[in-house]
């Protein structure tokens, strides 16, 4: 017996390896076999590579706000460019990046793989969503092209009604297509979920993405509808004055913010589920263990998925609200934060009697894991009623939700591109520059947000474009975070792009995972599999995976 | 010593303006700052607790030492565990926090009210002697103040970071805050609500004063008419006191004294007459119509700038007797006219 392996990497041998001769990048050419696609896994692709080009013009607006806010005075840009910075990079990461981030790419490539379908129930609804969300863009840069908007991503009335001359009503049709492509595609997750099981694939055999993903699907297909009508309202209120927000004429400004609120709380865990999704898949792929308490993380979704439209209040317990309305909704704030605590310790019991490796993903799922649960803590801060009073609009809730959605659900995101890009792709990703880059982005981003969550309570309000002198320190140091954290995101970027034609060749399941997506060839056939698979074990069951491996041994040659 | 000037400069102003945390300037700020650190320490156990448990596992259990995973099914027992504590902490900060949102919100009898109008982009602070402030507002220490705020435009969000509190100041209604400062001193004054291009810029100073120097500000700066006065003079002006006389046969229900109390509306609703029902039956008379009276009074909406609101609540609120409203009357009614009042806007 020799030592153990010190990685489960688990690679064919280079000299005669070969990529597939036939799979879904290769089995039909030219632009237009692309674009008019069918294919879950192309228009996965698709996404994946706009959401990246979104997502660094985002981070390019990110970075410029953060370059500003190096010195007290606004002296990089005038006022109204600042607005326009920070509005364009909340619509941009949100609308545009997180929203469609995890369930867009790896979920439409992956989810019917993992159930074992040959596509999604309705693959030229897919391909639509991915239409509607290219047009939602393209809008965006017009808007951006003509000026761009400084509504702040909230819209606010009445200040986005009555008192801006930006491009509003241009914004608001891009970000209301925006969520038509994510109603679609939650209703195709729905209904590939519900009747796209392969034989034996029962709703408790199901990988933990899958429910996850389920979850998420239900709220993008009940909440986004409300958020398209609030936009529609606001778009009215500009054009005719209709007045249903405007006090003036018998309307409320804070209906407005109900509304709002009402689908963005929910956002929030469209936005975190999916990446929740892959750090179950990655933590028990590399501690060879079944995720711990299946059923409870199972749950734990569905209920955060529950509890997360009965708290949307929570956004204006400074606002004038009844102090009893605000009681139930601090209440029930308090109640979706334990399904997320859950989740958390079941992860990390996943680890206990496991044989743990850690290669990239497992680094990104850690970093998830680490700073998840500080973005969670600070969310009861601000869900306890008084505090909340203080940390409010302040650089505290930037803190607070930058490490849910970027600390959360970008790591997630990473982890999840480098855990499946061998199976995407077919080529690994180097290993020892992606853990770099894992480390770089960890450091650089506790560097980012540390400081802003001492600012919040020394009281810097958001979104201002000069501030007093006494808080430059903190600002430096979060400027500095920055740059690093630009430079954890720009290596990924790179190296994935080598590994495509230099990566080594990754064979069908080089982590030994098993999902029903491993245990066909990478990159995976147009019909993902020759004949629809029989799923006769639970999900994660490593034993039925090395039985499989011994017979396959026997079988070849 | 290789440490630049620069970076020696930054520091030491930092460490001087107590980096950390903003001072405690008013009765609240303890109490705020006694939650603030009992959920750091949730924090702290939280990701201690996390960290310790990721640490461990994956030195006791990383593939080395540990080469075949145990499968292991999961646990009720700590299922229920990690369930019930974080929920019992969690429940502990609801309980906490609410106690402090009802403290902070709720204003004590004896405040002495300030009235705040936020527009684009500047705070004007009215005091009811009738001082004057833009981007100011000038407090004695141990008294409690409560700010009765309201937006003439977007919504905008009036914070003091020293004093811990922070409310919402929207269009069209009026909402309130209450504080008690302790330390004389200078304080920030922020609009924490993003509010339009000059967000950042609507910023001011809250100085509070030991009662002495208080009493020595308000006479020095006085502009020599109260809230009230003023509001008096647009009650003549604009022709209320035409129907609001007080008479018998007025066309207008009688209005001294009617601040407080509890009204019955033709809708059969019963409405307690408070600052922000007075400004909205000015504005919407239709909808506030007193039992036993007809729904003749025209909208003001367009008419009255939010000052001139403010001075006229201030009015109905010290209106005790109808005397002077008579008297007034009487010497409108007789052609000299009451003198042009601030407040009313022009047409």
């Amino acid at each position: 017996m020799s030592a153990p392996n010190p990685t489960i990497l688990n690679l064919p041998d280079q000299r005669t390896a070969t990529m597939p001769h036939r799979n879904f990048i290769n089995a039909e050419h030219g632009l237009l076999s692309w674009l008019l696609t069918g294919d879950h896994k192309r228009i996965a692709i698709l996404y994946l590579i706009s959401i990246t080009f979104f997502f660094f013009i985002g981070g390019a607006f990110a970075g410029l706000i953060r370059l500003e806010l190096l010195t007290p005075q606004p002296d990089l840009v005038s006022s109204d460019t600042y607005n326009k910075l920070f509005t364009m990079h909340g619509i941009i990461m949100v609308f545009l990046f997180l929203v469609p981030s995890v369930p867009a790419t790896l979920g439409n490539f992956f989810i019917p793989m993992m159930i074992g379908a040959r596509d999604l129930a309705f693959p030229k609804i897919n391909l639509l969503s991915w239409y509607l969300y290219m047009a939602a863009g393209i809008m965006m840069l017009t808007a951006m092209a003509q000026g761009g908007v400084d509504t702040g991503w909230t819209f606010t009335t009445p200040l986005s009604t009555h008192y801006l001359n930006t491009h509003v009503i241009t914004t608001a049709c891009a970000v209301f297509i925006a969520g038509f492509s994510s109603i679609f595609t939650g209703l195709n997750f729905i209904v590939t979920i519900h009747r796209m099981r392969c034989p034996g694939m029962t709703w408790f055999r199901l990988p933990l993405f899958v429910w996850a993903h389920y979850a998420a699907s239900i709220l993008m297909v009940l909440g986004t509808p409300v958020l398209a009508i609030t936009l529609v309202l606001v778009g009215l209120e500009r054009i005719f004055g209709i007045g249903v927000f405007d006090p003036t004429k018998g309307g409320d400004p804070l209906l407005f913010q109900h509304l709002f609120w009402f689908y963005s709380h929910p956002a929030v865990y469209i936005m975190i589920l999916p990446g929740m999704a892959v750090i179950s898949e990655v933590v028990s792929t590399f501690a060879r263990k079944r995720v711990f308490g299946y059923t409870a993380v199972a749950f734990s979704s569905v209920a955060i998925a529950l509890f997360g439209f009965f708290v949307w209040e929570h956004h204006m317990f400074i606002m004038g609200i009844s102090n009893y309305s605000a009681l139930i909704f601090s209440l029930l704030t308090m109640l979706v934060a334990v399904p997320s605590a859950i989740k958390i310790f079941n992860w990390c019991f996943t680890l206990q009697q496991g044989s743990i490796t850690f290669e990239t993903p497992m680094l990104y799922a850690f970093g998830f894991m680490g700073l998840f649960t500080i973005g969670g803590l600070t969310g009861v801060f601000l869900g306890s009623l008084g505090m909340d009073i203080q940390l409010t609009e302040t650089y505290f809730i930037v803190a607070h939700f930058h490490f849910v959605m970027v600390g959360g659900m970008l790591m997630a995101f990473l982890s999840g591109v480098h855990f499946w890009w061998p199976k995407m792709t077919g080529r690994m990703y180097p290993e020892s520059l992606s853990k770099l880059a894992a480390v770089v982005t960890f450091i650089g981003f506790i560097l980012t947000f540390m400081p802003q969550f001492v600012l919040g309570y020394l009281g810097m309000p958001r979104r201002y474009h000069a501030y007093p002198p006494e808080f430059q320190v903190l600002n430096v140091l979060s400027t500095a975070g920055a740059t690093i954290l630009g430079i954890g995101y720009l290596l990924p970027m790179l190296y994935l792009a080598w590994s495509l034609k230099y990566g080594a060749i990754a064979g069908n399941n080089p982590w030994q995972a098993t999902g029903l997506e491993w245990q066909t060839q990478s990159p995976p056939l147009t019909e993902n599999f020759i004949e629809i698979p029989i799923m006769d074990h639970e999900a994660y069951d490593y034993d039925w995976l090395e039985h499989k491996t011994a017979d396959e041994v026997t079988h070849v040659g | 010593m290789g440490i630049s000037p620069v970076l020696w400069q930054f520091l030491v102003k930092w460490l001087n303006a107590s980096a950390l945390f903003p001072r405690e300037a008013s009765t609240i700020a303890p109490y705020m700052d006694s939650l603030y650190f009992f959920l750091l320490a949730i924090t702290f156990v939280g990701i201690f607790l996390v960290t310790t448990l990721l640490v461990t596992f994956s030195i006791r259990y990383r593939k080395a030492v540990h080469p075949v995973a145990t499968q292991i099914e999961g646990s009720t027992l700590l299922e229920a565990t990690w369930t019930i504590i974080p929920l019992g902490l969690f429940l502990i900060c609801f309980v906490w926090g609410a106690l402090l949102y009802f403290r902070i919100y709720t204003p004590p009898a004896n405040a002495m009210n300030i009235y705040i109008v936020g527009k684009q982009w500047m705070w004007k602070a009215e005091h009811p002697g009738g001082q004057h402030e833009i981007n100011a507002l000038h407090v004695p220490t141990g008294q409690p103040i409560q700010l009765t705020m309201i937006s003439q435009d977007v919504f905008h969000s009036f914070s003091i970071p020293e004093f811990r509190i922070k409310r919402e100041v929207i269009p069209g209604r009026y909402s309130t805050v209450w504080f008690e400062a302790t330390t004389p001193g200078s304080y920030h004054l922020f609009c924490t609500q993003y509010c339009g291009t000059n967000h950042s810029a609507m910023i001011g100073t809250i100085t509070a004063l030991s009662p002495a120097d208080y009493k020595k500000w308000t006479e020095q700066s006085t502009s020599g008419m109260s809230l009230a006065q003023n509001g008096e003079r647009i009650f003549a002006s604009m022709g209320c006191n035409a129907c609001h006389s007080g008479n018998a046969a007025a066309r207008g229900p009688n209005l001294a004294g009617v601040f407080g109390s509890t009204l019955r509306l033709t809708n059969g609703s019963d409405v307690l007459v408070n600052e922000a029902y007075l400004r909205d039956a000015i504005l919407n008379p239709s909808q506030h119509v007193t039992s036993g009276y007809t729904p003749i009074m025209p909208t003001y909406q367009g008419q009255i700038s939010e000052d001139g609101l403010i001075d006229l609540v201030e009015y109905l609120k010290n209106l005790n007797s109808n005397d002077r409203v008579q008297q007034t009357l009487t010497i409108s009614q007789s052609g000299q006219s009451a003198p042009p009042a601030s407040g009313v806007v022009k047409p």
